[in-house]
């Protein structure tokens, strides 16, 4: 009995990884909403608002894949998950789009059976500690306890950053972001670390975010990005050219604004194949000519998205630092619209 | 019986297998075995056909490659180049540490709360039916967030100790309760200090001897020799006559507040006394009810006839109910306990390190090898609960009614 319901539910979890293997395109359209894996709740990425709409930089970008893809923003089913959640949720097929600060790593593109479609936001782990510490640097922290979100990059990279430095420490992990601020709050652990605008987002949220600073080490590179199951090649260039029609929208001065004016009487080639009143892109990937224009006018190009959701107007506050474009001395470069 | 008639010799028909009553049992059987068989290979079959599609295998290779990850806790010797086999038997000894201490526990808060259950005194009564329906109906999972949650709010941090006024400060300069868990003092094992400890071992043998030695006086001469206070001098005085003569071979270390934790001494972490506690205060609440089904289920007249004899409340409950309850307590105690260990895998809601959160956590994680792991964390449950309930099933079978 026992090994019968062991295969039964081995079964049930390899079937419904084949079922969900190719032609998602198909079915998000006939299923009408796009289901979209966000974090359980991280201020400024993905977090429902005072109306539980769920807003955020990671957010937008589930809405823009929405808006190309069905036409409307709003047809998103938002899925939170957790860090040890998401792959199986995204796997199994419960999601279709996974946009939850997901580090792009090797073994997750090729060992877990994902395609990182792009990279939309170039982060760092770094640390947060009560200013009353009086530490200056993450090399301070010997024999300090540190809370960690287990199932993270974040858990390896801290490995390795205490063994090379040849210091100890104690971890604490965690389940959720909430559980960790909880914590560290009150003191159970000396240091938080995560991805460092995971802790600026944090800190914005305490009572006094003044008390506590982030130390100025960045541990690892963490180009985090949105994620499809490999296989649905079709699918992933979907997603990966929405996400590039936004950035290009920025380095091209195409607002949710002004779209409508571009559109019209642009006199800039790559602006009209990317609005689609030149050229046939929204045909090679199987959607109708104004799909890059619906994407950016959800929720503004990703310079809006960045300022409006974490940039330094926000509480969350981030500089655009290695997220400028690369006219701007930043990373962001995308692939040219032809 | 005799009304079934023999089949006129030799004769097999196939419709036979159904209508004789001789073969219809055998046959439905053998049936029903080559559906379940089939059911199992169709399954598995799926699973390997899609696994295949999804271009992923079943392999256990994962095991033998570094971890990558640290451990707060550890029995064994564990850091992050350690294997993933490795940091899955720190999280098996962490959950056999949990499951043993919790079992433990319980079954003393279990006894005390039973038996106290049935006291005349109206008070205690209440006070102990009011601890077991709190406890055993709100779901386990709760106990263990609030228990976690009150510790490391309420608790001091370390910090709390620092400074040339502390807010908090350790009891008998000794123990540090913190809320990242309870700092004691912990033994260091001088050279020499091995003959304290034999001694201290011989001396629990001698009070074991002594006193079956004076059970034994008893019964054959009727002479009662004092059993309490020579037990006492036993316990203690040869185990500090021998520390002293050797020289104080063992040392305490105590715990002290070094950087930013307290370094030294035995920790115990705030996660472990948590996970311990709620899965001993809540399973406790069960074994009460066991207990006192078991009191209950001894008849009245035993304990009248054993007051009759003169024995007080006391010694009736130790020398004749007790004894009878357990025959009643000890199977429903074996599922308790397996209770106990199966809950132990809650752990990972704390940050306590056990085999579900070590290699059904975080290894599964870092691998993405799910069905592998998963797979292994039931084998090892499965190993786990069988033991517990043969090792008290050989001890039930020593319990029960011998009938002659």
């Amino acid at each position: 009995m026992n090994k019968s319901v062991l295969f039964g539910a081995l079964t049930i979890a390899g079937l419904a990884a084949g079922a969900a293997a190719a032609g998602t395109l198909d079915d998000v359209k006939a299923r009408g909403k796009l289901n979209c894996g966000v974090t359980t709740g991280l201020a400024g990425f993905a977090a429902p608002n005072a109306n539980g709409e769920w807003e955020g930089f990671d957010v937008a970008v589930c809405r823009a894949v929405a808006a190309a893809v069905l036409g409307d923003k709003n047809a998103v089913e938002f899925v939170p998950t957790t860090g040890k959640t998401r792959f199986t949720a995204l796997a199994s097929g419960e999601i279709d789009f996974l946009a939850r600060n997901t580090t792009w790593t090797f073994s997750r593109d090729t060992d877990l059976k994902f395609d990182f479609v792009g990279i939309n936001y170039y982060d760092g782990q770094g640390f947060m500690v009560p200013k009353a510490l009086g530490v200056s640097s993450a090399k301070d922290l010997d024999g300090a306890t540190v809370c960690i979100q287990t199932g993270t990059t974040t858990e390896l990279n801290l490995a390795d950053f205490f063994r090379s430095n040849n210091i100890s420490y104690e971890p604490v992990p965690i389940e959720t972001n909430a559980e960790g601020q909880q914590q560290y709050l009150a003191g159970a652990c000396d240091t938080y670390t995560t991805d460092a605008s995971g802790l600026a987002s944090t800190r914005a949220t305490f009572e006094n975010p003044g008390d506590h600073v982030l130390l100025p080490e960045i541990i690892s590179k963490e180009p985090l990005g949105p994620l499809v199951r490999h296989g649905d090649n079709e699918w992933g260039d979907i997603t990966r050219w929405v996400l590039n029609a936004l950035i290009a929208a920025e380095e091209l001065g195409i607002t949710s604004a002004n779209i409508e004016e571009m559109a019209s009487n642009t006199n800039n080639p790559e602006v009209a194949r990317i609005l689609g009143t030149e050229g046939t892109l929204g045909e090679m990937i199987g959607l109708d000519a104004e799909w890059a224009k619906r994407a950016i006018m959800a929720e503004g190009n990703y310079g809006e998205i960045f300022a409006r959701n974490i940039g330094e107007e926000t509480p969350i506050g981030l500089a655009r630092g290695l997220n400028a474009q690369w006219t701007d001395g930043g990373l962001l470069y995308t692939p040219p619209f032809r | 019986m005799s009304t079934i008639t023999d089949p006129q010799g030799g004769t097999f028909r196939l419709s036979m297998l159904l209508n004789d009553t001789r073969y219809r049992s055998t046959t439905l059987q053998v049936i029903a075995a080559i559906i379940i068989a089939l059911t199992i290979g169709y399954l598995y079959s799926n699973l390997a056909a899609n696994l295949e599609a999804a271009g992923l295998n079943i392999s256990f290779a994962f095991l033998g490659s570094p971890a990558g990850y640290d451990i707060g806790q550890t029995l064994i010797e564990y850091d992050s180049q350690s294997s993933n086999l490795r940091a899955a038997f720190v999280g098996i000894i962490n959950t056999l540490l949990v499951a043993f201490l919790a079992c433990v526990t319980a079954t003393v808060f279990g006894v005390f709360a039973g038996v106290l259950r049935l006291s005349n005194n109206w008070l205690v009564r209440k006070l102990m039916s009011f601890y077991v329906e709190i406890f055993r109906n709100i779901p386990v999972l709760i106990w263990i967030l609030i228990i976690f949650t009150i510790m490391t709010v309420s608790m001091p941090a370390p910090n709390a100790f620092r400074g040339e006024t502390p807010t908090s400060s350790m009891l008998f300069d000794a123990v540090a309760f913190t809320n990242r868990g309870v700092y004691i003092p912990a033994p260091v094992w001088g050279p020499g200090s091995l003959v304290v400890v034999a001694t201290f071992v011989l001396s629990i043998i001698g009070i074991f001897a002594y006193r079956s030695y004076a059970t034994k006086l008893l019964y054959d001469t009727g002479r009662l020799l004092p059993r309490f206070w020579p037990s006492v001098g036993l316990f203690f005085i040869p185990t500090i006559l021998v520390f002293f003569i050797m020289g104080s071979p063992i040392s305490l270390d105590y715990p002290a507040l070094k950087g930013f934790n307290f370094r030294g001494g035995l920790q115990i972490g705030a996660p472990l006394i948590a996970l311990w506690f709620a899965l001993s205060i809540y399973t406790g609440a069960f074994i009460a009810e066991n207990v006192r089904a078991g009191i209950q289920a001894v008849s009245k007249g035993q304990t009248e006839a054993a007051a009759a004899l003169g024995l007080r409340s006391g010694r009736i409950m130790n020398l004749v109910v007790l004894p009878q309850a357990l025959r009643v307590i000890i199977p429903p105690l074996i599922s308790q306990y397996l209770n106990i260990t199966k809950n132990s895998s809650l752990a990972i809601l704390v940050g306590y390190a056990d085999i579900t959160a070590t290699l059904g956590g975080i290894t599964l994680n870092q691998t993405g090898r799910a069905i592998e792991c998963v797979l292994l964390l039931m084998l090892f449950y499965l190993v786990i609960s069988l033991l517990i309930s043969a090792f008290m099933n050989v001890y039930n079978s020593s319990m029960k009614l011998k009938e002659r």
